[in-house]
């Protein structure tokens, strides 16, 4: 797969009352941004357990967005603050696995941003597009044999 | 209580009373100059003597200082009394023959000219103190006295000079009888006098006509007794004994269970949009000031009014100010349009002024509303589409001179018009309250891109929030009219009502679980969870999660190095199917 026509496969996960209801803004309000990201609800982003984005990474995925309410505006108090935590310690992680740590991203999203998450998502897709496919599978398949 | 006659009279009043109190119940009318009900009285200016019979013994006392007594026979109107009582003011004429409330007593009581002496004929004090007195008991202040003696007696500031104890409260050209105190301040201009403010001067006043409650307030910054520690004569008059200087600013606690925010906007400043010239053109007012000035209660009485008195001639009425304009605020703030059609009928009703409407669209949306603009086309006023750019007192031509001229792309005849106008009245928008964010992180809700309250589903949950049992109403949500605000808070009290009735509360089902069999007992869930809403039994070395305190945000159970933890409907199996299921396709 070239540069030109690689289309990156990005998975969100997002927090039910901020990022969630900013993406459904998006939709709702009809904008438009890369189609790439498959978005995956979850009540808060402090419920993103880090073993779904390394599930994510293993079945295929070039990216992983978490995406949750501003600080101090989670719905659950600071489930967002334990999400800032994880996303630090993982992508060290990552980095670790050899997945570059552009290929992982926290950001936040309010309920009324609409317009942010169409730039995440745009810049994001962007982003891994440049960084190329991840072939996690593959490569692993190489260290296997070896 | 004490019995006795005043002018035939028999009348039974308080012990302790003084006769002209006793009078002044019973509806006999004695004159008086030095005295006043909230200052002890002093007897100075003789003119409220009165004849007194008593034990046989009659004589002429003073009504204000001289206590009722059993027995006593009290005559008003007597030749005696008049007789005194004519020759004290006309003693008092000639001391102050310019004090016009002694003018007209003595021609009440027939005196045509005095035969004494005139020292002065330009003086008006009188001498009786009630201004010291006032000065000394009711403010506290004590900023003037008697100073000499005899002839030379006179009443003043320490040394003739502006005194420092002077709070400057004027309380002493109030209480003078005879108006021969004046007070100015420094520059010239008269001091707290009504014509200088648009709204009340007194300390104590009820804020507006329409104020809910109507009850009066104590404006401390103004009042008195908050300066001196004295005066308190609000509370001396008022019978009901309603009025209390020494309340404290309280923080109340109540417990409820529902909440409906409806904390209401805030208008747009004017003075942000400088080519407009608000607070530089003393003609360029604000939709709020206009609606103040054509009140009926308003200091014009609700007569429409240019700063120099006069009655303007051509109006103008800019739309949207702060409104839909990529500077300030891209919304429209939806009441303008009606508001500013309705100062055109009121200017059409109360003047004969041209009214100049500028506007970019027409937004007449509710019932009626667009009939109603139909009749204003009817009426005569000259509808102008354009966003005016600036106001302007350049005059170019003789009909410029002297008038604000607003500048305005026509954008139906395609062409830049000057309109000079005398007043311009700036409908400004609506805009979130100064502490809508912190409310927001008060009750934490969000807002939308707009900062005004996001409701949970604009077409589903219109007046809920994300926060369970918070609702909405009014312009805190958005800008609303007064019909479409009554129609929401009503929906809000509702919704509220309807949760408060119930008396219970679901739950959402997504509260996490834990599996007794899988837990360790590590407690690292125990510290992570905001709520406190899980616990460690001890007795079975397992941590424990109470259903009715857990929120369902999930973070213990992303936390679970045994995955003892699950939240329900979103267990890790789903979520691990659901990442599957993505890349199936």
């Amino acid at each position: 797969m070239n540069e030109g026509t690689f289309e990156p496969r990005l998975v969100g996960f997002l927090c039910n009352w901020c990022s969630y209801t900013g993406a459904d803004l998006a939709g709702t309000a009809r904008m438009i941004y890369a189609p790439n990201i498959r978005i995956i609800r979850v009540m808060c982003s402090g419920r993103v357990d880090p073993q779904f984005v390394l599930k994510a990474f293993k079945e295929g995925a070039d990216g992983v967005l978490i995406s949750g309410c501003h600080p101090g505006d989670c719905h659950y108090q600071e489930g967002n603050y334990k999400a800032l935590r994880r996303y630090k310690l993982l992508s060290r992680v990552l980095e670790q696995f050899g997945i570059e740590k552009e290929r992982f991203r926290l950001e936040w999203v309010s309920a009324a941003e609409g317009i942010k998450f169409q730039q995440v998502c745009n810049e994001f897709t962007a982003q891994i597009k440049k960084l190329g496919p991840l072939n996690l599978n593959e490569r692993g398949d190489k260290h296997e044999r070896s | 209580m004490v019995h006795l006659t005043i002018d035939g009279k028999k009348i039974a009043v308080e012990e302790g009373q003084t006769i002209l109190q006793a009078a002044a119940k019973n509806d006999v009318k004695i004159p008086t100059l030095c005295y006043h009900p909230v200052v002890e009285p002093y007897a100075a200016c003789r003119v409220c003597l009165v004849e007194v019979e008593l034990r046989g013994k009659t004589d002429l006392v003073t009504s204000c200082n001289t206590k009722v007594q059993d027995g006593m026979d009290v005559r008003t109107k007597s030749e005696r009394t008049l007789q005194a009582r004519r020759l004290n003011v006309e003693m008092l004429l000639a001391r102050a023959p310019a004090a016009e409330p002694i003018q007209h007593l003595a021609k009440e009581l027939g005196i045509e000219g005095t035969r004494f002496e005139v020292k002065d004929p330009n003086e008006k004090c009188i001498l009786c103190g009630l201004c010291v007195r006032a000065c000394e008991q009711i403010v506290g202040a004590s900023a003037i006295s008697f100073v000499d003696r005899g002839t030379d007696r006179k009443v003043t500031p320490p040394f003739g000079e502006p005194s420092e104890a002077c709070i400057g409260c004027t309380a002493c050209a109030y209480f003078c009888p005879t108006g021969a105190i004046t007070c100015e301040d420094k520059y010239g201009r008269k001091v707290i006098h009504s014509e200088l403010h648009l709204g009340p001067t007194t300390a104590i006043r009820v804020p507006i006509r329409q104020a809910v409650p109507m009850v009066p307030f104590i404006d401390t910054e103004a009042c008195i007794h908050f300066k001196t520690g004295e005066c308190k004569v609000c509370a001396k008059v008022c019978d009901r004994e309603a009025v209390n200087h020494d309340m404290q600013d309280q923080v109340i606690e109540v417990d409820v269970g529902t909440i409906v925010l409806a904390s209401g906007f805030k208008s747009f400043d004017a003075s942000r949009i400088p080519a407009y010239g608000y607070g530089r053109y003393p003609n360029v007012i604000t939709a709020l000031e206009f609606e103040r000035l054509v009140n009926a209660s308003s200091p014009t009485g609700g007569k429409i009014k240019l700063a120099n008195g006069d009655e303007p001639k051509a109006v103008g009425i800019i739309h949207c100010v702060g409104s839909r304009d990529e500077h300030y605020n891209e919304y429209c703030s939806r009441v303008c349009c009606m508001y500013s059609l309705k100062f055109a009928h009121l200017i059409h009703e109360k003047t004969k002024a041209d009214v100049y409407d500028f506007y970019i669209d027409m937004r007449c949306f509710g019932k009626g509303y667009e009939e109603f603009y139909h009749r204003l086309l009817k009426e005569g006023t000259k509808f102008i589409r354009g966003r005016a750019s600036d106001i302007t007192d350049m005059g170019l031509t003789e009909k410029e001179e002297g008038k604000l001229i607003i500048r305005v792309e026509d954008t139906l005849l395609g062409t830049v018009r000057r309109i000079p106008v005398d007043m311009v009245v700036l409908a400004t928008g609506l805009e979130p309250g100064l502490d809508q964010n912190q409310i927001a992180k008060m009750f934490n809700i969000s807002c939308s891109q707009d900062t005004f309250f996001l409701e949970r589903h604009p077409k589903l949950a219109p007046v809920s929030t994300f926060s369970d049992g918070i609702f909405l109403a009014g312009a805190c949500q958005a800008p609303r009219d007064i019909p479409d605000t009554v129609a929401q808070a009503g929906g809000a009290a509702a919704e509220a009502l309807a949760l408060a009735d119930k008396g219970i509360f679901a739950l959402e089902p997504v509260t996490a679980v834990i599996n007794e069999e899988l837990c360790s007992g590590c407690q690292v869930c125990v510290g992570l969870c905001p709520f406190t809403a899980i616990t460690y039994d001890k007795g079975k070395g397992i941590s424990i999660i109470n259903d009715a305190l857990c929120k369902g945000c999930g973070t213990c159970v992303a936390a679970c190095p045994s995955a003892a933890s699950q939240q329900q409907h979103f267990r890790d199996a789903q979520i691990f199917a659901e990442i599957e299921g993505i890349f199936l396709v």
